[in-house]
């Protein structure tokens, strides 16, 4: 194709705009992960190579923050939300009116509610002296001190308490565009409840499916608020995620340097997860 | 033109012209207002600072008209408040014109070259000369120059409840004279009388600073000489028995159950709790604590106690095992400081100049509880009648440490958090702790390091 200059003339505005506000301060980041900065404690920023990154992977408190990300993410997006939200999506279909429409309106609610406020919702509602374990003394079943006992189930909770809506209403979408006819063709044929889920339902969502995984992966991977308000990544270490580690060391313990660094590695594994999606959503039926 | 492609268009243009616009409402450069940042306490019934502020504010307003002063108050933990005061000091366009700064912290900010030396101010200022020499020298950096004005300071010692400890047998003018006896003192409580805690330390990573300096420094401080930095051989100190020693305290008292529960401990808030319910409702026996307490049990206090000053006892902080002089106690305190890049020093100046009058300086030691650190705030009967024990905490000044004035140190005090969190929660023994602690430093002071 030839190129014409005047084509690109109405795209100069939005490239401009990306090149200073996304590449920029992307670029910038990089730029910061390769030296010392700081945020107190020393005036001169020099360059120092990979220092950043090699002493990220000798540190047993990155190690540890990568794999609680990972059971984090595993945990709360891909088992949690996206079962949760296919279920709900598929059960919703058969609901009557009302039901939906409550069980929508819920479910959006925890979706709408800004991080902060949920999750200080959800820490009323683990912590020791809180909704849930009132509710299990009441049924007499024993209690538990769950952000300090099993720290990483309470804040994956809070995330699939609060980002299931997205899951749901993509399948919703999905599933409104499977035609009838062929889930009826496949009940004439005899095919039970869970074999049309498996030979039908499923392969026909399969793209929506992806397409939940990746954002839902890539927004997990960064939840910091719902953490930081409802345990700090404590106790110890024992919930602090990637974001968590970032944190503390970028601004609690002052090395931006090194705290980027771990953003860009941060970056890496939701560029790992997101080509894994991608490759599943191309696989053709 | 296909109209999807309009949508980007008016989106960027709209974008633009939002950012543009944003640029300009920069606040840096108004010659009549002062902005002044500080930390709000997190307990919304603390308003001590918040009200002694509001009143210099409207004094200063009065005396000089058409100028204004800003108040900017940050309500956090002190660790997110740094911080934030940090990130507002990067810029010329956020940075306040007079800034609330931890004495351990701020030879680290200077270091960074956040703030602006006062020294030729200072010279021209009569009132200087009140400030006793150690207050002098918490905001003077390495290179000689002062950069903050101190407005008082403290000590710490043990605070108890006179009546749980009569309940357990022991006496009511109790003076333990080393660390064992402390941990039978809090043995014999939890045997005597159940229900209450018996001995608070602070600990752990979210109490921040509070914990290292309060919980573990004084423990450690009891341990020898010199035991975290030596100031002859300008080394931090490794491997030492001492600091083994004090996270094995912290761990025996967590893991004995002689303090709070541990998940109570961690907490962020737990500093305010110990002041505003555990000492007031008789929840707690012995606390390892400042000696501000007293502010939150007046008229004006968060929780009103009238009967404190007869309900509690207070103890000197012993060394571990007697050794002289016997009594330990840390001071910190903090300063005001006109940051590099503030937009309108000349006039921050003035403002600090009218917090330190003679009476305001006065008015606010006794408001915020603060050992004074000039000789004619010392003197004065208002102060001297301010708080019980404001004697026995004066008397405290004597044996006191401050810590490494270094810019690395409050890097050095968060890894102590770390290694005393662990020990609290049982994740690592005393030696392991240790010895992740020497790790760290090693990096953070550079291999300026020397073992003990």
């Amino acid at each position: 194709m030839r190129a014409r200059p005047v084509r690109w003339l109405p795209l100069a505005p939005a490239t401009l705009l990306l090149l200073l506000f996304l590449a920029g301060p992307i670029g910038y980041c990089v730029w910061i992960s390769f030296t010392d900065m700081q945020l107190t404690g020393s005036s001169g920023t020099s360059f120092v190579g990979f220092a950043n990154f090699r002493r990220a992977f000798a540190d047993p408190g990155f190690r540890n923050a990568v794999w609680l990300t990972v059971v984090f993410t595993v945990l709360s997006s891909i088992v949690g939300q996206n079962t949760l939200g296919l279920a709900l999506a598929a059960l919703m279909r058969r609901a009557s009116r009302p039901v939906r429409t409550l069980t929508g309106t819920l479910v959006i609610a925890a979706w709408v509610l800004p991080e902060i406020v949920a999750a200080f919702l959800l820490y009323a509602f683990f912590r020791r002296e809180g909704t849930l374990n009132a509710i299990l003394h009441w049924l007499h079943l024993p209690t538990q001190n769950w952000l300090f006992g099993l720290p990483v189930l309470a804040v994956s909770f809070a995330n699939v308490w609060r980002g299931t809506a997205f899951s749901m209403l993509i399948y919703s979408a999905a599933l409104a565009e499977i035609p009838q006819e062929i889930t009826e063709a496949a009940e004439v044929d005899g095919a039970s409840g869970p074999r049309r889920l498996w030979h039908i339902t499923l392969p026909m969502i399969r793209r929506s499916i992806g397409t939940n995984l990746m954002l839902n992966t890539l927004q997990t991977l960064s939840v910091f608020g719902l953490i930081w308000a409802m345990t700090r990544g404590g106790p110890g270490r024992r919930s602090q995620t990637l974001p968590v580690f970032m944190y503390d060391q970028a601004f609690l313990k002052s090395l931006l340097g090194y705290g980027t660094a771990v953003a860009l590695l941060l970056l890496l594994v939701g560029a790992l997860f997101s080509v894994v999606y991608l490759r599943l959503m191309r696989v053709e039926v | 033109m296909r109209p999807t492609a309009l949508a980007p268009l008016i989106l960027a243009t709209a974008l633009t012209a939002g950012s543009l616009a944003a640029c300009d409402s920069g606040s840096g450069g108004d010659r009549d207002t002062v902005k002044v940042a500080y930390n709000r306490s997190t307990d919304n019934k603390v308003r001590f600072k918040d009200d002694f502020l509001e009143s210099v504010k409207r004094q200063f307003e009065q005396d000089h008209p058409g100028k204004k002063i800003k108040l900017v108050p940050i309500q956090a933990p002190d660790n997110d408040y740094a911080t934030k005061a940090q990130q507002m000091m990067r810029s010329a366009k956020t940075a306040p014109d007079l800034v609330y700064e931890d004495t351990f912290r701020i030879n680290s900010d200077i270091k960074a070259g956040y703030l602006s030396p006062l020294d030729d101010r200072l010279a021209s200022w009569d009132s200087w000369s009140r400030f006793v020499p150690t207050a002098k020298a918490a905001a003077r950096a390495e290179d000689g120059k002062t950069y903050g004005v101190p407005d008082g300071t403290d000590t710490r010692g043990l605070w108890f409840n006179k009546q749980i400890l009569t309940r357990a047998g022991l006496p009511a003018d109790w003076q333990p004279r080393n660390w064992a006896d402390i941990l039978t003192a809090a043995r014999t409580i939890k045997a005597k009388v159940p229900g209450v805690i018996p001995l608070n330390v602070l600990t752990g990573k979210a109490v921040g600073e509070a914990a290292v300096m309060q919980g573990f420094e004084m423990l450690l401080y009891g341990t020898g000489e010199n035991p975290l930095y030596d100031p002859a051989a300008k080394k931090w100190i490794t491997g030492s028995q001492g600091f083994q020693d004090a996270l094995a305290f912290v761990r025996t008292v967590y893991g004995e159950k002689l303090g709070p529960d541990v998940s109570d401990a961690l907490d962020p808030n737990v500093n305010t709790r110990v002041a505003t319910e555990w000492l007031p409702e008789g929840k707690l026996a012995i606390a390892l604590d400042g000696s501000w307490l007293g502010q939150f049990w007046g008229p004006r206090g968060a929780k009103e106690w009238p009967q404190w000053p007869t309900a509690l006892g207070r103890a000197a902080m012993p060394t571990q095992d007697s050794r002289a002089p016997g009594r330990v106690s840390l001071s910190g305190g903090w300063t005001w400081a006109i940051p590099r890049k503030a937009g309108n020093p000349e006039l921050a100046w003035e403002f600090l100049k009218a917090m330190q009058t003679p009476a305001n300086a006065v008015r606010w030691d006794v408001a915020d509880a603060q050992i004074a650190v000039r000789d004619d705030v010392a003197k004065d009967p208002a102060y001297l009648k301010s708080m019980p024990g404001i004697d026995f905490f004066t008397g405290l000044v004597q044996y006191t440490h401050y810590r490494p004035a270094l810019p690395v140190y409050p890097q050095v005090s968060s890894a102590i958090g770390e290694a005393m969190e662990a020990v609290t929660t049982g994740d690592s023994s005393p030696r392991q702790a240790a010895r992740s602690y020497d790790e760290q430093l090693r990096t953070i002071a550079e291999g300026a390091v020397a073992a003990r």
